[in-house]
C-alpha cells in the first residue's frame, strides 16, 4: 500500500530522518516506535505531505506521491490524526465531523451562492457520512454535545472519526492513546482493529508498549532518524538493538 | 560632496533610531513571541514624557530622557504582566488584538492630556558642528553616538552579565531555560523593560529634529516590524543591520527618487522579500 | 432556525423598517444608516477574521478603494452611480486577490503585519497621488445613488431603506456562505490549518477565497459610504477604521453572522450618545478591546449561541428518526 524508499529529511545540518526504507502492507496494522526524538512524527509529516523530503521516494499504491501537499495526499486516501486534536469547541460533536467528507464533494462557489441541488446533495452526503463515522467510533449518543464538553478519550475517538470521514485507504495515527487511561487504551485498540477489519490500513506511532505489542502486525523501529529494526512484535521484543536504543526506559511507560 | 554627506548622515541618523526601536521590538518578539503592536505607542509616550519633563518640569534633556526611559519601561512591564502574560495560552489572535487595544488607549490618553497639535522638543545642543568642510547638526551626531553607545551597552549586558545571558538562554530554548531554573517571569519583565526604555530613548533622541504628535509612532512601528521580519526575529545584529538598511534606503530614496513615497520603501521591500521567502530572510530555528 | 430565532429576526427586521417613523429626527436616521454601512464592512471582515481566523488589518484600505472608485468616476468622469458601485466591488476584489495571493502564505503574525503595511500603502497612495485621488483635499459633492424607477435616493429616509436593503442582502449572502460546506472549511482552517489540510482542504485557495469575498464586501460598503456621506478623504483608508470594525466584531460576537451588525449598531449609538466621548472614545475602546479579548472573547452573540447549544445538548439524546431536525438547529450554530 505505502512504500518509502531511502526517505531523508534534513533541517539545516540536522538529519531528522535518514535513509528510511519501509513497506506498509494493505490491511495491516503497522506501528512506528522509537525513543523520543527518533524522528517518528517527522516521518509521518513526510508521508502525509507536511514536509518535502530532502531525498527519497514515497509510493502510494504504486503511484509516486513524493512531495505532494497534504490536501492532495488526503484526496489520494491518506488520513491522519495529530497528537492534539483541535476541534471547534463552540459547535456540536456532529457539526465538527461534517467538514470531514467535503473533499469527496464537487460543489463550487456558484453552487454555494445559488444553494443549488448539488450543494444540498453534497451537504446531505457529508452529514450522513458524519453520522456514519460517529456511529462507527461508538459515539452516536454524544452527537449533540458541545465539542468543548467531551472527555480526552472521546476527543481521540472524534479524531479517528474525522480521519475516517475522508474515506481514507490508509490512516496515520499519531499517538492515538496519548493521555488516555489503560482501560480506555484497550477500547481505542479495539477501535483500531475495527478500522482495519473494515478495510483500512493503519499506521500508528505510540509509546505504550503493551498496546503496540498486542495490536501491531508489523513494527518499524526508528532511532536518531534511522530504521534500526523491522519485524513482528516478537522479533522486535527480542532485538538487542531495540532494547539498547530504549535502554529499558519506555517499557514501564504503558 | 557635502550633499552626499548630508544624506549619508541622515541615513545613519534614521538608521540609528530605527535600529533602537527595532531592537526593543525584536527582543520582545524573539524571546516572548509577542508581536507588540503597541511598541510604536510606547515610543510615542516616551517622547511625550521627555517633552513634559523638559518643558513643564524644566529638567535637563538627558535627565528627561532617563525619566522617559524609566516611565515607558514601567508601562511596558505593566502591559506585559497585566495583559500579555494573561494571554499566553490564548490563540495568537488575542495577543494582537490586545496590543491594538493598548495602542489605541495610549494614543488617546496622550491626546487627552496634551492635545493633538504638534509639539517641539528643544535639542540640548542646537549648534552645527563643522569638520573639514563638512557640516553636521550636532543633534544628529548625538543620535548616532548615543545609539551606537546603547547598542554596545546592550551587547555587553546580554553577553557578559548573568541577567543578560538568561535572556539569551530563553530566546534559544524556552523549555530548556526553565528546566535549568531560569525564572521566566524575571526574563519577561527585564525584556519588556529594556524594550520600553530603548523605544523611549530613541524617541527622545529623534524628537528634537522631528515633531511630537500622537500618531508619531504609527509609521515607526510598521517599519520596525519590517526590519525585524527582514533581519530575523530575535536577532540583534539583524535589527541593527535592518534598521541601517531601511534608514539609508529612505534617506537616499527621499532625496534621489521621491520624498512623497519614501515611506513606501520599507514596505515595498517587505512585500518583495516576503513574496519570495514567506518565512523571512532569517527564519529562526528555535520555534 | 428555531421558531424563537425566527421570531426574533422578524421582530428586528420589523423594528428596522419602522425606525424612520419613530426616530426623533433626521440625524438619528443618518446615524443608523451609517451604522448599517459599517456593519456591512464589518460582516465582510468577520469572514476572514472570525470564520477563517486571519487578522486582516488592511480592511479599511479596501473600503477606501471602493469608495474612491465611486468618488473619482462619478465626480471626475461623470459616470452613473450604479455602474461605479459595481466596479467598486470588482476593483476591491481584484486588489484583494493580489494582496491575498501575496499575504496569505504568511502565518498569523506575519500576515497581520503584512496587511497592516498594505493598508498603509493604500493610504499613502491615495494621499499622494493627488492627480487621481485629489489627495488630502479629498473628493466632495459625490452624487447620491441614482434613483431606481420612481424612487429617489437623495434624502435621508430613502437612503436609509436603500442601505438597509443592502445590509439584508449582504447578510443573506453571508449566511449562504457560512452555513455551507464552504463556510465549514473556513472554520476548519481557523481551528487548525494542519488539520484542515489533512481533511483535503486547499489552504491557499480557500483562504484567498475568504479574503477576496471580504474585500468585495469592504469595497461595496465603501461605495455605499461614498454615495451616502458624499465626501471622501484619504483618512478613510487608515487603520483606525479597521480597529473600529475590530471592536464591532469582538463585542457583537466574532465568528457569528449577526455579531458584527450588533456590534456596529451598539457602538455607533454608544459613541453618538456619549458625544463628548467622540474624540476620546479610544480611551474607552482600547481597554474595552483588551478586556473583551481576555475575558469575553466570544462577544454577545457568541455567548448566546454557546449557551443555547449547551441547552440543546442537555436535552435527551434524539432517536435516529428525529435527528434531522436537531442537526438543522446545530447547523446554524456554526
Amino acid at each position: 500500500m505505502l512504500e518509502v524508499r531511502s526517505l531523508t529529511k534534513r533541517f539545516g545540518g540536522l538529519s531528522a530522518v535518514k535513509e528510511v526504507t519501509a513497506t506498509f502492507e494493505t490491511g495491516r496494522i503497522n506501528a512506528i516506535i522509537g525513543p523520543n526524538g527518533a524522528g517518528k512524527t517527522t516521518f509521518f509529516n513526510l508521508i502525509s505531505g507536511f514536509h518535502r523530503p530532502t531525498s527519497g521516494r514515497i509510493t502510494l499504491e504504486g503511484r509516486d506521491v513524493t512531495g505532494l501537499r497534504p490536501d492532495r495526499m488526503a484526496a489520494l486516501g491518506v488520513g491522519r490524526t495529530f497528537q492534539t486534536t483541535s476541534l471547534f469547541d463552540q459547535a456540536t460533536v456532529l457539526d465538527n465531523l461534517i467538514v470531514g467528507h467535503k473533499l469527496r464533494t464537487q460543489s463550487t462557489f456558484w453552487d454555494v451562492m445559488t444553494n443549488s441541488a448539488r450543494l444540498r446533495a453534497d451537504e446531505r452526503a457529508c452529514r450522513a457520512k458524519a453520522e456514519e463515522v460517529l456511529d462507527f467510533v461508538g459515539l452516536a449518543p454524544i452527537a449533540n454535545r458541545l465539542a468543548a464538553d467531551i472527555s480526552q478519550e472521546e476527543r481521540k475517538r472524534i479524531a479517528f472519526a474525522l480521519a475516517l470521514a475522508t474515506d481514507p485507504k490508509i490512516v496515520l495515527l499519531d499517538e492515538p492513546a496519548g493521555g488516555v487511561n489503560p482501560e480506555e487504551t484497550v477500547g481505542l485498540a479495539n477501535l483500531i482493529r475495527k478500522m482495519v477489519r473494515s478495510g483500512i490500513t493503519v499506521c500508528l506511532i505510540e509509546h505504550k508498549m503493551d498496546m503496540i505489542m498486542s495490536l501491531a502486525d508489523r513494527i518499524v523501529v526508528l532511532d536518531h532518524g534511522e530504521k534500526i529494526a523491522e519485524g513482528t512484535p516478537a522479533q522486535i521484543r527480542a532485538n538487542p538493538k531495540v532494547i539498547e536504543a530504549y535502554l529499558g526506559a519506555d517499557y514501564a511507560a504503558a | 560632496m557635502n550633499i552626499f554627506f548630508q544624506q549619508f548622515l541622515n541615513g545613519l541618523t534614521l538608521g540609528s533610531v530605527y535600529a533602537l526601536v527595532a531592537l526593543g521590538l525584536t527582543l520582545v518578539y524573539g524571546i516572548l513571541h509577542i508581536p507588540n503592536f503597541a511598541h510604536g505607542a510606547l515610543y510615542m509616550v516616551g517622547a511625550y514624557v521627555a517633552f513634559f519633563l523638559a518643558r513643564s518640569v524644566g529638567l535637563n534633556y538627558w535627565v528627561a530622557m532617563a525619566g522617559a526611559a524609566a516611565a515607558v519601561a514601567v508601562i511596558a512591564v505593566l502591559s506585559d504582566r497585566l495583559i500579555f502574560h494573561q494571554l499566553r495560552h490564548a490563540p495568537p489572535l488575542h495577543d494582537m488584538i490586545a496590543a491594538i487595544g493598548l495602542l489605541l488607549f495610549l494614543e488617546a490618553g496622550v491626546q487627552a492630556i496634551w492635545g493633538a497639535e504638534f509639539h517641539r522638543l528643544q535639542p540640548p545642543y542646537p549648534q552645527i558642528v563643522r569638520m573639514f568642510d563638512l557640516i553636521a547638526p550636532a543633534q544628529r551626531l548625538i543620535i548616532i553616538g548615543a545609539a551606537f553607545g546603547l547598542m554596545i551597552l546592550l551587547h555587553l549586558f546580554l553577553t557578559r552579565t548573568m541577567m543578560g545571558s538568561t535572556i539569551i538562554a530563553m530566546a534559544q530554548n524556552r523549555d530548556g531555560a526553565s528546566l535549568v531554573g531560569i525564572d521566566a517571569t524575571k526574563v519577561s519583565i527585564l525584556t519588556f523593560a529594556i524594550s520600553g526604555a530603548l523605544a523611549a530613548i530613541a524617541a527622545t533622541l529623534f524628537a528634537p529634529i522631528n515633531l511630537i504628535y500622537p500618531a508619531m509612532g504609527n509609521l515607526v512601528i510598521m517599519k520596525a516590524f519590517v526590519i525585524i521580519i527582514l533581519g530575523g526575529m530575535g536577532s540583534i545584529p539583524g535589527a541593527i543591520l535592518g534598521g541601517m538598511v531601511i534608514g539609508f534606503a529612505e534617506s537616499f530614496g527621499a532625496f534621489y527618487v521621491s520624498t512623497d513615497y519614501k515611506d513606501i520603501i520599507a514596505f515595498a521591500l517587505l512585500v518583495l522579500i516576503l513574496s519570495f521567502r514567506p518565512q523571512g530572510l532569517f527564519p529562526s530555528g528555535a520555534r | 432556525m428555531t421558531p424563537l430565532q425566527k421570531g426574533l429576526l422578524a421582530a428586528l427586521a420589523a423594528g428596522a423598517l419602522v425606525f424612520p417613523f419613530v426616530a426623533a429626527n433626521d440625524y438619528y436616521i443618518y446615524v443608523m444608516s451609517l451604522a448599517y454601512i459599517m456593519a456591512i464592512a464589518a460582516v465582510g471582515l468577520n469572514l476572514i477574521l472570525g470564520y477563517t481566523g486571519q487578522l486582516n488589518l488592511a480592511h479599511a484600505g479596501f473600503m477606501a478603494i471602493g469608495a474612491y472608485t465611486v468618488g473619482i468616476l462619478t465626480v471626475d468622469y461623470g459616470w452613473p452611480y450604479w455602474a461605479t458601485f459595481v466596479l467598486a466591488g470588482i476593483l476591491a476584489g481584484v486588489f484583494g486577490l493580489a494582496a491575498g495571493l501575496l499575504s496569505l502564505r504568511l502565518k498569523t503574525h506575519y500576515f497581520s503585519i503584512f496587511t497592516l503595511c498594505v493598508g498603509f500603502i493604500i493610504y499613502l497612495i491615495i494621499e499622494k497621488a493627488d492627480g487621481l485621488t485629489h489627495g488630502t483635499v479629498g473628493i466632495s459633492a459625490i452624487p447620491a445613488p441614482t434613483g431606481i424607477g420612481p424612487v429617489q435616493f437623495n434624502s435621508t429616509v430613502p437612503q436609509y431603506y436603500l442601505v438597509f436593503a443592502f445590509l439584508c442582502l449582504s447578510l443573506f449572502v453571508m449566511s449562504r456562505i457560512v452555513n455551507s460546506l464552504l463556510g465549514r472549511s473556513f472554520v476548519a482552517i481557523r481551528n487548525s490549518e494542519e488539520l484542515a489540510e489533512t481533511l483535503g482542504i486547499n489552504l491557499m485557495r480557500t483562504k484567498v477565497l475568504a479574503f477576496v469575498i471580504s474585500t468585495i464586501y469592504a469595497g461595496l460598503a465603501g461605495a455605499l459610504y461614498a454615495g451616502f456621506v458624499r465626501f471622501l478623504g484619504p483618512d478613510l483608508a487608515r487603520e483606525h477604521h479597521t480597529f473600529d470594525m475590530l471592536a464591532f466584531i469582538l463585542i457583537g460576537g466574532i465568528g457569528t453572522l449577526f455579531g458584527p451588525v450588533l456590534g456596529a449598531i451598539l457602538l455607533t449609538w454608544l459613541t453618538q450618545s456619549l458625544q463628548f466621548l467622540e474624540d476620546y472614545r479610544m480611551i474607552v475602546f482600547g481597554p474595552l478591546l483588551i478586556l473583551l479579548v481576555m475575558y469575553f472573547p466570544q462577544g454577545i452573540v457568541g455567548f448566546y449561541r454557546t449557551q443555547q447549544a449547551r441547552r440543546a445538548a442537555a436535552a435527551p439524546a434524539p432517536e435516529r428518526s428525529a435527528r434531522p431536525a436537531r442537526v438543522e438547529e446545530a447547523r446554524v450554530n456554526a
